[in-house]
């Protein structure tokens, strides 16, 4: 139910974007990147954002959502490592806390990709 | 014929929220109130614990609550009880709140009381252990509790939660004699994802842990504010 939430917010990220735009162009495609250890399900986001933008600035526009893993990095043993999530999160070697987190966090809305009305040569 | 052009953003996908949240705060400290998110799955002991810290601690410090309870009044109305502005904020269906929901609950509770009179504004998040982590509301601490009824794996299966807790309160500890579930190993199971975390083991039932939960609460709170009520 949150990714309903989480589309809510992507949409009025972009329309913070997209009304600044002087010529307000259609979007074509939004790259998101979504961190593994994030409350964002993919597939869930990936519906929500179909069905919440019918009849908006983003009618069709096509969401491309990049899953990042969760990657911890522990100082004593100077490595990355990937915890399982769900299981265990301490380093595997040295069985540290998980403290520092490389990749996972991730929310982020990269790159949006639109088309220019361009007069004919 | 049209062209591709790509625009990097790079912007968070809670910008919106987190800009909001951002705006809360500076409110709370212009105002000198210290603002705390509590958190937890659904019948995990929010109301109950808020209820024991205003009986505790409203001689000592004028509190506020923002309830986010999700469909009723009720808890509200439960709260109230101990003659603090409670602002009932009705999420309808969502399973969070978000910024601009306390906005609005603030907007509220200014309208009744003078918020510089106020020291402490506890916050009682939808029942929820996923999306309230990420949704920040303006908070300067994010309060998690924990049921020992929810079992041990629970940390490790919320991880998102229990990372982002400054700190854990587990609640229910009455509850153990009846459970096979091991204390310690909730706490270890914390600690592999959030080791700065300070953790508080409570009953509500027993008042066992309160007094060290009360004890935080109140350190939590500026110390301007309590140099200033005395
Ligand atoms: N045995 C025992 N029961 C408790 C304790 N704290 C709370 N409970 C019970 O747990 C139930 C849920 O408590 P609430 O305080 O309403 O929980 P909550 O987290 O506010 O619930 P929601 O707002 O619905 O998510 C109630 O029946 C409480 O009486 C405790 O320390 N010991
Ligand atoms: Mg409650
Ligand atoms: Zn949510
Ligand atoms: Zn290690
Ligand atoms: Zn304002």
């Amino acid at each position: 139910m949150h990714e309903t939430d989480m589309t809510k917010a992507l949409m009025i990220t972009l329309r913070e974007w997209w009304e600044s735009q002087p010529t307000r162009p259609p979007v074509e495609r939004v790259f998101l990147t979504v961190g593994q250890f994030t409350c964002v399900e993919p597939a869930s986001l990936q519906f929500a954002f179909e069905v919440q933008t019918r009849n908006t600035f983003l009618a069709n526009a096509q969401l491309v959502i990049q899953e990042t893993p969760l990657i911890a990095f522990c100082h004593g043993c100077q490595l990355e490592y990937r915890p399982e999530f769900g299981l265990r999160y301490a380093c595997p070697t040295c069985q540290a806390p998980m403290d520092d987190i490389r990749s996972g966090r991730e929310l982020k809305i990269d790159r949006v990709e639109y088309a220019t009305a361009s007069t004919p040569p | 014929m049209h062209q591709i052009i790509d625009e990097t953003l790079g912007i968070n996908l809670l910008h919106a929220n987190q800009a909001g949240a951002d705006h809360n705060r500076a409110h709370f400290d212009e105002w000198g109130i210290t603002c705390l998110n509590v958190m937890s799955s659904p019948g995990a002991g929010k109301t109950v614990l808020l209820e024991k810290t205003l009986a505790a601690l409203t001689d000592t410090l004028k509190i506020a609550v923002i309830e986010g309870d999700m469909t009723t009044e009720l808890d509200a109305d439960r709260l109230r009880q101990y003659n603090v502005p409670v602002v009932a904020i009705n999420t309808g269906r969502a399973c969070h709140l978000d910024a601009r929901m306390v906005a609005g609950g603030l907007h509220t509770l200014s309208q009744a009381h003078t918020p510089t009179d106020l020291d402490l504004v506890i916050v009682e998040n939808v029942g929820n252990l996923v999306c309230p982590a990420e949704f920040e509301v303006g908070e300067h601490a994010k309060v998690a509790l924990l049921s020992i009824t929810g079992g041990e794996g629970k940390p490790l299966r919320y991880p998102v939660m229990f990372r982002g807790a400054d700190v854990l309160v587990i609640t229910k500890v009455d509850l153990a004699p009846y459970l096979d579930v091991d204390l310690s190993r909730i706490e270890a199971n914390v600690r592999e994802i959030n080791p700065q975390v300070t953790i508080i083991a409570v009953s509500a039932q027993t008042g066992a842990g309160l007094e060290t939960w009360f004890d935080w609460v109140r350190a939590a709170v500026k110390p301007s504010q309590l140099a200033a009520a005395h």
